[in-house]
């Protein structure tokens, strides 16, 4: 077995030290040392965008990262990113109202993906929409609740009420 | 960087460069290859950034996508690359994924490597034993297959800026917004002062063992005047310069058809460019 690494990264505002062998990747560190179980594993190659997380505020896929090479650096998983375990995010919250998910398998990709997104272009027409979510895979709701739910949150964001 | 190239040196090939990962993680989960040692270069600061001189840009081997994709720099003096990024992959993929990477992992159905070869770029690759400058026509040998020696590091690609009135446009045909293309084509046409071309860059991809050049399209195109060239008639010269293989998503066949009637339309999008700049003078 390779050595292990000792490695410290922010994970969701906490300092979580570790280590890791080198070909351990980012998804699997923060499954199961920083326990973000909401990070989920699809493909395991960069597809389906289950795994996306934000480094350093931009979204990626953690599975095509090692953990070695996010030491240092400022995770958010989906955990993360509403403010209290008593509180949604709004795109969370969107997600929720629009019918957004259906297994739940693939949604806290969406939710991170959409989130970054919406941070990058806070009022999009419905074919960016579709773009910016065409890195993320859905394989049972199907996507017309998805691009309702990131249109909501764009308004809600925004502060134009629901 | 002299750090990775000595360790480059000692591991050979046992030693894989890693840039953005987009393409060689997933072939090391796949396990379709596999390496000893990793060398990873995302804390090479050497390795980061855009820089103009004399004309020409240089775009060090591990800047962004995403930061290739809003450079001020490249959208004006390599407008094709500006165009062609946003087909790469999706977001989440082009902040990772570099263009060094892209280029030398050399799949023939990528946008840089055909923006590349259309532009004349050139690859700058260091070893321990110094640094060389490979032009575009002679870094794609084959498939995944580079210039690059594996003792080897692709360091920077440079272009030189268009001086002449010019248009660029880019496009590709694939199944869903950021699939890997079934055929796409970068163009770049430039025209003198009397509005006759005097340069074609026509570049495809996926259509090829590697990326490839619409030479038949580039000779019918030369010394025509702009305003008078029938792209779409030109386009179809395409299919004369392709060589693609069919697989499950497309037949050689469809290849050849599509991507010819897609060089006539690129084309088309390249010249409307340049009429238009000419307009605004």
């Amino acid at each position: 077995m390779a050595d292990q690494i000792s490695l410290s990264m922010t994970v969701n505002g906490r300092t979580r030290r570790g280590a890791a062998e080198p070909r351990l990747t980012l998804a699997d560190f923060l499954r199961e040392q920083a326990l973000c179980t909401g990070v989920h594993l699809g493909c395991e190659h960069g597809v389906c965008g289950s795994c996306t997380v934000l480094m350093d505020g931009e979204a990626v896929r953690s599975c095509l990262l090692f953990a070695v090479q996010a030491d240092g650096a400022h995770i958010t998983t989906v955990e993360g990113l509403a403010p209290d375990d008593e509180t949604l995010h709004p795109v969370q919250e969107a997600f929720r109202d629009c019918h957004g998910l259906q297994c739940g398998f693939c949604t806290p990709g969406f939710v991170v993906s959409v989130a970054a997104f919406l941070e990058a272009n806070p009022d999009p027409s419905d074919d960016e929409i579709r773009h910016g979510i065409a890195g993320n895979l859905c394989r049972c709701t199907g996507y017309q609740g998805i691009v309702a739910a990131t249109r909501q949150a764009a308004a809600v964001l925004k502060g134009e009420g629901q | 960087m002299a750090d990775v190239v000595s360790l480059l040196a000692e591991h050979g090939d046992d030693a894989k460069p890693l840039a953005g990962g987009q393409s060689l993680v997933p072939m090391l989960a796949m396990r379709l290859t596999r390496f000893e040692h990793i060398v990873d270069l995302n804390r090479v600061g050497e390795l980061f950034g855009v820089t103009a001189d004399n004309g020409a840009v240089r775009i060090a081997a591990m800047t962004r996508q995403a930061a290739v994709e809003t450079d001020a720099t490249v959208a004006h003096r390599v407008p094709l690359l500006h165009l062609a990024t946003p087909h790469i992959g999706h977001f989440q993929i082009r902040n990772r994924g570099t263009i060094g990477g892209s280029v030398a992992h050399a799949d023939p159905a990528s946008e840089y490597p055909a923006v590349m070869l259309a532009l004349d770029g050139t690859a700058e690759i260091a070893s321990a034993s110094g640094t060389r400058e490979v032009p575009a026509a002679e870094f794609f040998e084959s498939t995944f297959m580079t210039a690059v020696a594996p003792d080897e590091l692709l360091v920077a690609l440079r272009f030189s800026a268009w001086d002449q009135q010019a248009g660029f446009a880019f496009d590709e045909i694939a199944r869903r917004s950021g699939d890997f293309a079934l055929a796409g084509a970068a163009v770049g046409i430039g025209t003198d002062a009397a509005g006759r071309i005097n340069r074609a860059a026509v570049g495809m991809l996926g259509v090829g063992p590697t990326p490839l050049r619409a030479s038949s399209v580039e000779a019918a195109l030369m010394g025509l005047a702009a305003a008078d060239a029938d792209p779409h008639e030109i386009g179809r010269l395409a299919a004369d310069d392709m060589d693609p293989i069919g697989d499950v998503h497309a037949s050689a066949d469809y290849r050849r058809r599509a991507g010819s009637t897609l060089v006539g339309r690129v084309l088309a999008g390249a010249l409307a460019q340049l009429t238009q700049e000419a307009h605004n003078g």
